[in-house]
């Protein structure tokens, strides 16, 4: 498989993520730089987490104008796999990749440390190798994580099981409690109405080595090479 | 000369902190009147903060060599040998006074400043730790001050993708009006691709890139050489203000340049900005520069070269490149959106010359203003009051008669309690390294492509150095020595950032020239170099100094990133042993100040060899794969130690039953006393034998104090006959005071 990983100026997760697909999983890696205006030959695209742009004004809000988001439209257009992790995923709500905003966390604070987030629908190609209900270990690491939307597309999300990731106690129940930063309905991650662009706040990135805590963010990035697996499979036939 | 330049009156030469001496040396160098641009530069240069000119001639005595030492002081940073032809380079520097007067700026300057220094020298930075003090926590200045600074190096840090992956932080009155912030950066480099700053190569090109010039930080260095009084507060324009955004894209860059083969030689512009990296530059190469300020980028029309040559503006840096290779160079600066100018060149001359439309507007000797600034050799002397600090009648203090009540005070002490509510807003996991995270003894990063691990901790107990400042430097290196062996590491190298003081005092100077002679017998005796540092003087406000705080950031090398280890309980029916041995050590102690309100006593007693013996022996334990844990006993004594090693577990807490000897000592030394050289381990039951066999062989005192069970911690104190339960609390209770402290005392009303 080979991943596409875009470099904003500002992003700091993106080593992390060539990191996990190239040396932990053994995927091939392309770094994308934010001027590229093409995305071709690459199987699926990852918008990593920092501060595009100092992520001044906004986040994500100047990250939505780079060139490369042209063609990160054209590619989920045409079914490509998107993942936008922390600042990818509020990079993709500005560009109108998927639906809602984020507020600035409860606390008011940036906050680092682990959370626990439910599995909400495993029939994803982000989620495949998980179970429907499984509860994953990942942390989070953002001053702006607060999921909003308002009520009309927050049915729509609900009622498309297009929320796939929520907060979550550690076995699995969806509280208040358990919800770090204040988000709408405990939200973590949803995907867009066609299925393949996923946007989540915590870094499945940072938990792919037993030595770094868990290993529990592999399923995210397994199911995606699954699924890409699958596809040039089908495309053989 | 310039038309238009004031005349160098007295008061203008007071103005720039300059003494008669220093400015009759001047016209000594120059042979002629200095005009005010030269005056500004010399003022800056020839700072405390920039000449080390109180603290040199101590400095000079500390041990800075050794098998792994790839860069000793006198660069931007210091640089250790771990192997596979990589090296660590790592600096500790302090923004304590823009931190006072502006905290979040203050401190996300800081952390921008030393990570320049870092990567400077061709480093990726990979790890921050922080080392903060501030006054007690009722006052709501002291919590806008911590709060404040807290989110500059949150906001800082976070923004470049360089994890805060550990720190301390101590409350204390004595630094209300001179809070500390120290910062310490760690990054690693290939051992053939270290950069330096230096102008080497006469004609070749002198390149500016980064932000653009301003007139914010102007006089930065003047005003950290100063003590403060009840007017410091108007020296806010002093302070510069960060954008890590813009230092993001020069860390990239700087990167990118270093890469290929383009430069010679490359340094920040930190403190002094333009006129120190120049002629820091220059001066190191033995040659000259000459610039050009017309093309200086400028982020306002009408600045003066005074103006230009003293900003302080962040994000900037100066660079010599090969001939030839200057479009090479702007090409890069260009792809990472930076400001980019060739801006002068290298010349024979020794000179630093500075141009501005066409005209001359300074013109010095570089090694001048860079290396013959002053030097004193300040008189010391103990001060008077040295004896009443530490004469102190212990029959006149009560014994614990509580000790579950002074366990709890201890614990939820702010300086005591769990720094959660600090660490959680910085993130310490980006870059994927993070093995042990905030909250041990040590944090440990790993290093990718090598099965290796490096440890950080950052340490210093400035009570013990009050009162007796020797001691107390020795005791702050066994510190930090001892946290690191706590998590598998060889200690290999240390950055000091000593804050002290105004050292035109006696008793100051004698505090510094004091500690300095304790850091150099530890860190002698340990072999640890000492390969990089910053002095921070003037820490005083209307007369009244901090506590001295030689403040060491010590970096130790684990051989394998897999046998790191943590400092909290793991497992039900561990056995919980004691190794080292205790002491009536009262002196100085936290349980002195949060229960009897007192700061005085002697510290404790440390034996050099005996702290050797201990570490040698836990390597080898924690090699041998014989621990489950391991825990430095500090502030609050071996109750503390205990309490942590319960409730400070990431997934859970754990309660233990531990019975200590009494022997003659008081009962409440016995609990809260801080003796050195001790360290709490558990381990599996099965492995009894072989410990108590190990500690044997490396002559150090073992003692099983009892084993980790059910969810109480019972500490009973005797001997045979009269054992008497002292402490019984459940953890639940110990966590919920220890845990959540800090946030209640930051949120009272």
């Amino acid at each position: 498989m080979n991943i596409g990983v875009v470099v904003f100026p500002g992003s700091n997760c993106d080593h992390d993520c060539e990191h996990v697909f190239k040396d932990v999983l053994g995927q091939d890696v392309t770094m994308v730089w934010h001027r590229e205006t093409s995305l071709a030959g690459l199987d699926a695209v990852i918008l990593p987490g920092g501060f595009s742009y100092g992520d001044y004004l906004r986040t994500g809000a100047i990250a939505r104008f780079s060139p490369v988001m042209q063609a990160v439209k054209q590619f989920a257009a045409g079914g490509g796999l998107v993942l936008g992790i922390c600042n990818g995923f509020q990079i993709l709500l500005e560009a109108g990749l998927l639906p809602g905003a984020m507020l600035r966390n409860k606390s008011l604070h940036f906050i680092c440390r682990e959370t626990y987030v439910k599995v909400e629908n495993a029939a994803t190609p982000f989620t495949s190798v998980c179970k429907s209900g499984q509860v994953l270990k990942i942390p989070i690491a953002h001053a702006d994580g607060n999921y909003y939307t308002d009520p009309v597309t927050l049915a729509g999300l609900q009622a498309n099981a297009q929320v796939i990731f929520r907060y979550c106690t550690a076995d699995g129940k969806v509280t208040p409690e358990a919800c770090p930063n204040g988000s709408l309905d405990n939200i973590a991650g949803i995907r867009n109405a066609e299925g393949n662009v996923l946007g989540m706040m915590p870094h499945p990135e940072r938990c792919a080595e037993t030595m770094l805590g868990t290993e529990d963010g592999r399923a995210i990035f397994q199911s995606m090479i699954v699924s890409s697996e699958r596809k040039k499979l089908a495309g053989v036939r | 000369m310039q038309t238009g330049m004031p005349l160098i009156t007295k008061d203008l030469i007071a103005q720039h902190n300059l003494t008669g001496e220093e400015y009759q040396k001047i016209i000594d160098i120059l042979g002629r009147e200095p005009n005010l641009t030269e005056l500004g530069m010399f003022s800056v240069m020839w700072s405390e903060h920039c000449s080390y000119k109180s603290s040199r001639v101590h400095l000079k005595k500390l041990p800075t060599t050794g098998p792994r030492v790839v860069q000793g002081p006198g660069e931007n940073a210091g640089a250790v040998d771990i192997g596979d032809g990589l090296c660590v380079v790592f600096k500790m520097e302090s923004h304590n006074h823009p931190s006072f007067i502006e905290p979040y700026q203050g401190a996300a300057t800081g952390v921008g400043g030393i990570l320049r220094d870092i990567f400077t020298m061709g480093a990726r930075p990979i790890a921050l730790l922080d080392s903060l003090r501030f006054g007690e926590l009722h006052s709501p200045k002291n919590r806008h001050l911590m709060k404040g600074v807290v989110s500059g190096i949150a906001g800082y840090g976070n923004c470049m993708g360089v994890p805060t992956v550990g720190g301390e932080i101590v409350f204390n009155d004595i630094y209300a009006l001179n809070p500390l912030v120290n910062v310490f950066c760690l990054g690693l480099a290939h051992q053939d691709k270290i950069f330096r700053g230096t102008a080497a190569g006469v004609g070749n090109p002198v390149i500016y890139f980064g932000s653009k010039t301003g007139r914010d930080g102007i006089h930065g260095a003047t005003m950290a050489s100063d003590s403060f009084d009840d007017q410091s507060e108007q020296k806010r324009p002093t302070v510069q203000v960060g954008d890590p955004f813009t230092e993001k894209l020069l860390l990239e860059a700087c990167l990118e340049l270093m890469e290929r083969d383009l430069l010679v030689g490359i340094q920040d512009m930190g403190a002094a900005g333009l006129t120190s990296s120049s002629c820091e530059m220059a001066s190191r190469a033995g040659n000259g520069i000459e610039l050009d300020l017309t093309v200086v980028p400028r982020r306002e029309p009408g600045m003066t070269p005074y103006e230009i040559m003293l900003s302080e503006s962040q994000e900037r840096m100066l660079m010599v490149a090969k001939a030839g290779k200057e479009d090479e160079c702007i090409a890069i600066c260009r792809k990472w959106d930076l400001d980019v100018a060739v801006v002068g060149k290298v010349t024979a001359d020794g000179i630093l010359r500075v141009l501005d439309q066409g005209k001359i507007v300074a013109e010095i000797p570089a090694k001048a203003l860079a290396d013959d600034g002053p030097r004193y050799e300040r008189p010391f002397q103990p001060p008077a009051y040295q004896d009443m600090l530490t004469n102190l009648n212990y029959d006149a203090i009560q014994d614990v008669k509580d000790a579950n009540v002074a366990l709890l005070t201890l614990l939820e002490s702010p300086t005591i309690a769990s720094k959660r509510w600090v660490y959680e807003q910085y993130d310490h996991m980006v870059r994927t390294n993070t093995v042990v995270r905030p909250g041990s003894d040590a944090a440990v990063v790993r290093i990718k492509g090598t099965k290796k691990a490096v440890a950080m901790t950052v340490d210093c107990n400035s009570r013990y150095c009050l009162l007796n400042p020797y001691e107390g430097a020795r005791l702050a290196v066994a510190e930090a020595a001892r946290n690191l062996v706590c998590s598998g590491a060889v200690p290999i190298g240390l950055t000091d950032c000593l804050n002290f003081g105004n050292p035109e005092r006696p008793d100051i100077m004698w505090q510094f020239a004091m500690a300095i002679e304790g850091m150099k017998d530890a860190c002698e005796h340990f072999q640890i170099p000492i390969v990089s540092g910053n002095v921070s003087f003037y820490n005083e406000t209307n007369g009244l100094s901090i506590y001295p705080t030689p403040m060491l950031g010590m970096v130790g090398l684990i051989d394998d990133a897999e046998r790191s280890m943590t400092q909290w309980f793991q497992q039900e029916g561990d056995d919980i042993i004691l190794l080292g041995s205790s002491r009536e050590d009262l002196g100085g102690s936290e349980y002195l100040k949060a229960v009897h309100a007192r700061e005085q006593g002697s510290p404790p007693y440390l034996n050099l060899d005996v702290e050797k013996a201990l570490h040698d022996c836990l390597l080898s334990l924690i090699r041998g794969e014989l621990l489950q844990s391991a825990h430095d006993c500090s502030e609050g004594g071996i109750a503390v130690a205990l309490a942590e090693s319960c409730i400070s577990g990431p997934e859970r807490t754990l309660g233990a039953v531990v019975r200590l000897t009494r022997g003659r000592f008081r009962k409440d030394a016995v609990l809260f006393g801080e003796s050195q050289s001790r360290v709490v381990i558990s381990a599996k039951p099965v492995h009894r034998q072989a410990i108590l066999g190990h500690a044997k062989r490396f002559s150090v005192p073992a003692e099983v104090i009892g084993s980790v069970s059910g969810d109480r911690l019972i500490v009973a104190v005797g001997d045979e006959g009269s054992v008497e339960r002292m402490i019984d609390q459940s953890v639940g209770v110990l966590l919920e005071r220890w845990g959540f402290s800090l946030e209640r005392a930051l949120n009272q009303v």
